[in-house]
C-alpha cells in the first residue's frame, strides 16, 4: 500500500535561483508542490525610517538602493512625489532627459531579468550575453553621473548636472547594441523547444486573480489587463510619446517573457523619439529656496550662494499634507506616498513596493505544479529583494 | 468620476464619512474605522464604480503633531478604479494605545501581506487576520521600529557577542 | 593531505608551500552569496566584459561545502546574520572571506536598527573592498590583495586549525 508523505523542503535564503535572499518553504508530495510559502525579510534595511530621518534632498541616495537593478526609476519616483508636494514645475529638457533615462533603466532591468531567468531554466550562456549589452547602457550612466549603478542623477527640480556632450551618441550606440542583442535572444529562446516546455502553461494567473492580488506591471499585463501608469496617469511628459502597451493572453511565464522583450523594443522606440526632439534649456527649475541653484551661479551671485547654504544645511519646509505619485517601474507600479508636516523632514515616506505585492501571489502560481516550476515562477515574477524588504 | 464616488459614499454611508479633503489633486475621505469593511464591500460590489484594485495599505504616525488629538495613527487605504482611471484614499484615525482595526483579507487577498507589514513595523492589530506574524523583522525583535518613539540608531542585543549588554544607541 | 604532518620544517616544505598556495589562489571557488546591490557588480565582474574566469574563479558553487571563498556582497540585515554564521561554519578549511562594499565592511549608508554594522562582527574577514558598489576593477584589486595574502600563507597554520599535534 503506498502512503504519500508530505516532505517539507526549505529553499533557503542562500540559493542560486532565488535571485537574492528569498526563502521559500515548500511542502512536497513526491515532486508535486502542495504549498509554497515565501519568507522574506532577510534584507530588511529600514530604508523608510532612514528616509524619514533625513532632509528631502539628502534622502535621494537612499532611494537608489531599494530596487538596485533600476536605480534611476526609484530616484524619479521620489523626486516626482516631492515636486508634487512642493508644486515645482520642471523645464521640458529635464522631462525629456528623465524619460530617456527611465526607459534606459527599464531596458537595463529587463536585460538582467532575462539573463538570470534564462540561466535558471538552463540556458547558462544567456547571462553572459545580456550582461554584455548592459555594459553599453552602464556606459551612458557613467558619462552622465560618474557612477555605474547608484547614480543619484535625478534630483528634486531637475538633474544633478547637465547632460554630457556625447549623450546623444552614447545613447544611440546603446540602443543599436540592445536591438541587435534582442534579435539574438529571440533566435535563441523563442522557438527553442526546451524553453517552450519550461515556460508554456507554467505559473499561470488569471485576470480576475491578478486584480484581486493587486499585481502590477508585466504580471498584470501578462494576463490581459491593460494597465500601464505611463498611459493611464502620465508623468514627466510621457503623453508626448507614441508607444504601445504590450499585453499577454494566457498569463503564463512564456507570455510574460514575450511581453518584457516587446517592452524593451518599445522603450527603444520611446528613446529614439525623445532623442530626436530633446529641447534646449536649463537643467534645473528655478524655484529659489527649494531647488538648489546651479553650481556655476554660486560663484557669481550672492542670492544663489545664500540659498545653496540654507537648502543644504536646513532644507526647505514642506506643507502639511500627503501626496502619492506612482510610476511605471520595470517591476510594476512603484509608488511614493510622502506626508509632509510643516517641517524640513517628511513625517512618512511610504514606498509602495511592486515586488513585495507581486511576490505575495507565489502560492497561487506554484501550488499543484512540479518542483522545477517553482524556480520558473520565482523568476517570472521578477523580484528584487532590495525592494521586497526595503 | 469623483462626483460618482462622492455621491455613492454620501448616499450609502452618510454618517461614516467624517470629512473630505483634496490636496494636490488627490482626493481623500476621512471615515470612521468601524465602517471600513462595510464601505469597502459596498465599493467592491457596486457595478458602475469598478473599484476593485487595492493599491496600498499604510499608516502615518502623528505623534507630537497638533492633530494627534484626533487619533495617533492614520490608516491610509489607497484604492484605484481600473476602468475609470481614478485614484482616491480612505483614511481612518485610530488611537495610540492598543491600536486595532478590522482586516480586509476577506475582500482582497493582497491585504494579507500588506497588513502583516503594518503590524510588524507599527504594531497595529488587524482583527480577523489569519496569520498576524512578523514578516520583515526577525521573530525575536522587540518593539515596532517605524513608530516615532523608536530610535533609528538602536541596536538590539541579539547575538552572542552583545546579548548581555544593554541595547546600544549608535549615534 | 597527510604529507605535511610527517615532514618536519625543512626546505622541502617551503617549496611545497609555494605549490599549494599557487593551487589555492589560481582556482579559488567563490560561494554564490550575493545579498544586495554589490551582488550585481559581482555578477558583472564574472560576466564577459570584466572576466573572472582568468583567475579560475568563474565556478560559483551554490553549496558551501564545495566553496573556498565567501564574498559577502551587500548589506547584512539582522535576520540574515545567523544564516551567514551557519554558512561560514559549513565551509571547509582553508577558507577566506571578502567583505565587498561599504555595507559589508562597516554598515555603509545604513546606520540603523536593521543592519549589522559590518560583517566582521559575525565572521572573520580577510579583505575589505570599499565602494558603493565597488567597480569591477576595485573588486579585482581586492582579489589581487587576497592572492598576496594567500602567498604569505603556510601549511603549518592549517595543522593547528585541524587540531592535530605533531
Amino acid at each position: 500500500m503506498s502512503e504519500s508523505r508530505i516532505l517539507t523542503v526549505n529553499m533557503g535564503p542562500q540559493h542560486p535561483s532565488t535571485h537574492g535572499v528569498l526563502r521559500v518553504v515548500l511542502e512536497l508530495d513526491g515532486e508535486t508542490v502542495i504549498s509554497a510559502r515565501p519568507v522574506v525579510g532577510y534584507l530588511h534595511t529600514g530604508i523608510e525610517k532612514t528616509l524619514e530621518s533625513k532632509l528631502y534632498n539628502k534622502a535621494i541616495p537612499c532611494t537608489d538602493r531599494m530596487d538596485y537593478l533600476a536605480p534611476m526609476s526609484n530616484n524619479l519616483g521620489y523626486c516626482l512625489a516631492v515636486e508634487k508636494l512642493m508644486e515645482i514645475d520642471v523645464p521640458d529638457k529635464v522631462k525629456w532627459a528623465r524619460v530617456i533615462l527611465a526607459e534606459l533603466t527599464r531596458i537595463n532591468s529587463h536585460l538582467v531579468w532575462l539573463g538570470t531567468h534564462a540561466m535558471d531554466l538552463g540556458a547558462l550562456s544567456m547571462m553572459l550575453y545580456t550582461f554584455r549589452e548592459r555594459e553599453s547602457i552602464i556606459d551612458v550612466y557613467e558619462a552622465c553621473a560618474g557612477q555605474r549603478m547608484m547614480t543619484t542623477y535625478i534630483r528634486i527640480g531637475g538633474l544633478a548636472w547637465d547632460l554630457p556632450s556625447d549623450f546623444d551618441k552614447k545613447v544611440r550606440t546603446a540602443c543599436d547594441n540592445v536591438e541587435r542583442g534582442i534579435e539574438d535572444y529571440e533566435k535563441l529562446l523563442t522557438g527553442n523547444q526546451i524553453f517552450l516546455n519550461r515556460t508554456k502553461g507554467i505559473a499561470v494567473i488569471s485576470a480576475e486573480d491578478a486584480i484581486a492580488w493587486s499585481l502590477s506591471g508585466p504580471m498584470l499585463r501578462g494576463s490581459g489587463v491593460k494597465r500601464d501608469v505611463r498611459k493611464d496617469d502620465p508623468y514627466s511628459g510621457y503623453e508626448n510619446f507614441d508607444f504601445d502597451v504590450c499585453l499577454g493572453k494566457t498569463g503564463d511565464a512564456f507570455d510574460r517573457y514575450k511581453l518584457r522583450v516587446d517592452e524593451m523594443r518599445q522603450s527603444i522606440r520611446i528613446i529614439r523619439q525623445a532623442l530626436d526632439g530633446i529641447p534646449e534649456g536649463p537643467y534645473r527649475a528655478h524655484v529659489p529656496g527649494v531647488v538648489l541653484p546651479p553650481k556655476e551661479d554660486i560663484l557669481y551671485k550672492m542670492e544663489s550662494l545664500i540659498f545653496h547654504f540654507k537648502i543644504i544645511t536646513e532644507g526647505f519646509k514642506a506643507p502639511t499634507g500627503s501626496v502619492y505619485q506612482g510610476i511605471e517601474s520595470p517591476k510594476g507600479e512603484l509608488g511614493f506616498y510622502i506626508t509632509g508636516d510643516g517641517t524640513t523632514k517628511a513625517r512618512r515616506v511610504r514606498v509602495r513596493p511592486p515586488c513585495f505585492i507581486n511576490l505575495a501571489c507565489l502560492p497561487v502560481l506554484c501550488e499543484g505544479s512540479l518542483l522545477a516550476d517553482v524556480v520558473c515562477a520565482v523568476g517570472t515574477i521578477d523580484i528584487v529583494l532590495g525592494e521586497v524588504d526595503r | 468620476m469623483e462626483e460618482k464616488i462622492r455621491g455613492f459614499l454620501k448616499e450609502r454611508f452618510p454618517e461614516a464619512v467624517l470629512k473630505e479633503e483634496e490636496f494636490r489633486g488627490d482626493l481623500s475621505f476621512f471615515i470612521k474605522p468601524e465602517a471600513l469593511v462595510d464601505i469597502c464591500q459596498a465599493l467592491l460590489e457596486s457595478t458602475d464604480l469598478d473599484v476593485k484594485y487595492l493599491c496600498d495599505i499604510t499608516t502615518v504616525d502623528w505623534l507630537g503633531h497638533e492633530s494627534e488629538s484626533e487619533g495617533r495613527f492614520e490608516m491610509v487605504y489607497n484604492l484605484y478604479s481600473l476602468s475609470g482611471k481614478y485614484r482616491f484614499f480612505l483614511k481612518a484615525r485610530i488611537s495610540g494605545n492598543n491600536p486595532k482595526i478590522a482586516t480586509l483579507c476577506d475582500l482582497w487577498p493582497s491585504a494579507n501581506w500588506l497588513e502583516r507589514e503594518v503590524w510588524d513595523l507599527f504594531g497595529i492589530t488587524f482583527e480577523g487576520h489569519p496569520d498576524l506574524t512578523r514578516i520583515l523583522l526577525p521573530d525575536e525583535f522587540e518593539g515596532y521600529p517605524l513608530r516615532k518613539d523608536h530610535e533609528l540608531h538602536y541596536e538590539q542585543p541579539m547575538f552572542s557577542w552583545n546579548k548581555d549588554d544593554p541595547p546600544e544607541v549608535i549615534k | 593531505m597527510g604529507i605535511e604532518e610527517k615532514i618536519p620544517d625543512s626546505i622541502l616544505l617551503t617549496s611545497l608551500d609555494k605549490m599549494v598556495n599557487w593551487a589555492h589562489k589560481r582556482s579559488m571557488w567563490p560561494l554564490t552569496f550575493g545579498l544586495a546591490c554589490c551582488a550585481i557588480e559581482m555578477m558583472s565582474t564574472a560576466a564577459s566584459h570584466y572576466d573572472l574566469a582568468r583567475f579560475g574563479m568563474e565556478v560559483y558553487r551554490p553549496s558551501p561545502r564545495q566553496a573556498d571563498l565567501m564574498i559577502v556582497a551587500g548589506r547584512v540585515s539582522l535576520k540574515m546574520a545567523p544564516v551567514i554564521k551557519t554558512l561560514y561554519e559549513q565551509m571547509p578549511n582553508p577558507k577566506w572571506v571578502i567583505a565587498m562594499g561599504a555595507c559589508a565592511s562597516c554598515g555603509g549608508v545604513f546606520n540603523n536598527y536593521a543592519v549589522v554594522q559590518g560583517v566582521d562582527r559575525i565572521v572573520p574577514v580577510d579583505i575589505y573592498v570599499p565602494g558603493c558598489p565597488p567597480r569591477p576593477e576595485q573588486l579585482m584589486n581586492g582579489f589581487m590583495k587576497l592572492f598576496e595574502k594567500v602567498d604569505k600563507d603556510s601549511m603549518k597554520n592549517y595543522r593547528e586549525s585541524w587540531g592535530r599535534k605533531i
